[in-house]
């Protein structure tokens, strides 16, 4: 018998996320973001999650669909206050979700440490700020550090470009940015890809993430872009 | 703190933001590898002159930044820190966030330049957070605390005519003791042990003038 990560269905994908959940989102903006695999969230109905990201969703579609549907109670995420934001700037006004501030690269950093099996390191970034108050300082030759810990998750949603059927990814230019680190610190890695090809069509030289940090594919061949799909007023559901 | 609070309509008018920009390309050597932060700080690109190559890092796992794409190319899978469209030049590269902020956190960035709230005599940035609506860093934190050298570009006062050059931060800091250098409409400041010391000074400009509108010790 052969391995074989492609699911059938989006139903199948999702068996596993539970209420509760805590899920790195892959993406910067809308390149790299796992819109189909958050909509299938909200077609799940699974709530009260702790979403970690780079930022909090555009309109109401994907990251942002899922947190206007009330399903998500925490982000942690670097840059909360996005250009097209709606639905988390209306719920954090209100003061109906939290949300955790953590410095982009500390938080890249942060989860590829969980993925390395690295509960924390010390980083210069945020030293003086308001976002060390309450953290370790230790000094290293004569430089203050703040001890950061190792950020995981239940699951990753993930967007890769390509993938065989032992999760072998590829990602297309910036798209990229979080997703393979994602897929390294999470317990199951789930990935949206547009192209399935045979394990033999992909250089092995190419590979950006290696099978072994991924659980479940689905074959997404064309997904929505979110930059047309607010344009086009769309919503989910 | 000294109270200082300028009545707008009576400022001398210094540099657009096009010719600070070109002091600040002047000053960034061939090979550098260099940040812009979003907003003015991009326009420094316009303004390399054709003696350097520069390859210029976008935080979101891109080395060697192009300029906008024709409308005709536009790849929403290709973009920049601020998540508009950009190309890739040759011998560019990508990579995934870790290694991108590696890049920054990892001293390998010679220079950033980025915006700023207040800047205190003693370096300290705050350019993040106002302390009131959504608080949102991005990649502000990492770049100060990484970058071989790091560039403000401002206007030397606020909208409302108060000095963005200060002796003590009033917001949340984005780093403590970090800025090399500032550029504004009024002067190039270097941050030195002594204040702010005045690298160049806007031919219009006193150094009594700029003393009155900048709170913090100046001298050349």
């Amino acid at each position: 018998m052969q391995i074989n990560k492609i699911k059938k269905d989006m139903t199948e994908i999702l068996s596993d996320v539970f209420d509760g959940a805590t899920i790195m989102v892959g993406g910067f903006g809308e390149a790299g973001s796992p819109i189909e695999l958050l909509h299938g969230l909200i077609d799940k109905g699974t709530r009260d999650l702790t979403i970690i990201a780079n930022n909090s969703g555009n309109g109401r579609v994907g990251l942002g669909a899922l947190i206007g549907q009330r399903q998500v109670k925490k982000v942690i995420c670097s840059f909360a206050r996005s250009a097209k934001g709606v639905t988390f700037p209306e719920l954090y006004n209100k003061g109906e979700i939290e949300l955790e501030v953590v410095p982009q690269g500390t938080l890249a950093e942060r989860i590829r440490a969980a993925g390395s099996g690295i509960p924390g390191f010390y980083t210069a970034t945020g030293v003086g700020t308001p976002l060390a108050e309450g953290k370790e300082e230790k000094f290293f030759n004569g430089k203050k550090y703040i001890l950061e810990e190792a950020l995981r998750a239940d699951f990753a949603f993930v967007k890769a470009e390509t993938a065989d059927r032992y999760g072998n990814l590829t990602y297309n230019k910036t798209a990229r940015n979080f997703n393979p680190i994602m897929c390294m610190a999470a317990d199951t890695s789930l990935v949206q890809v547009k192209n399935i090809l045979e394990p033999s069509e992909i250089n092995p030289e190419h590979v950006i993430t290696p099978g072994i940090f991924v659980q479940s594919l689905i074959n997404i061949k064309n997904p929505i872009i979110e930059t047309n799909a607010i344009e086009e007023g769309m919503t989910y559901p | 703190m000294t109270n200082i609070n300028i009545n707008t309509n009576d400022l001398i008018k210094g540099w657009d933001r096009n010719t600070i920009a070109s002091k600040i390309a002047n000053d960034l050597p061939h090979s550098s590898y260099v940040n812009l932060g979003i907003g003015m700080p991009e326009l420094v690109s316009q303004y390399i002159k054709e003696d350097r190559e520069i390859i210029y890092h976008s935080e979101n796992g891109l080395l060697g930044m192009g300029p906008s794409p024709n409308e005709n190319e536009i790849d929403l899978d290709l973009i920049n820190a601020g998540k508009k469209p950009v190309t890739i030049l040759p011998g560019g590269s990508f990579c995934h966030h870790a290694d991108s902020f590696s890049m920054i956190r990892g001293g390998h960035i010679d220079y950033c330049v980025l915006g700023a709230m207040e800047i205190s005599v003693k370096g300290d940035l705050a350019n993040w957070s106002t302390g009131k609506g959504i608080p949102a860093v991005g990649g502000a934190m990492d770049l100060v605390a990484g970058a071989k050298n790091v560039f403000v570009m401002t206007q030397h006062l606020t909208k409302e005519g108060r000095p963005k050059l200060v002796q003590k931060c009033t917001l949340p800091l984005t780093g403590a003791a970090v800025v090399s250098r500032i550029y504004s409409d009024y002067a190039v400041l270097n941050i030195t042990d002594d204040g702010f010391k005045v690298i160049e000074l806007n031919e219009n400009i006193t150094i009594e003038y700029l003393q009155s509108v900048t709170d913090g010790n100046i001298y050349q």
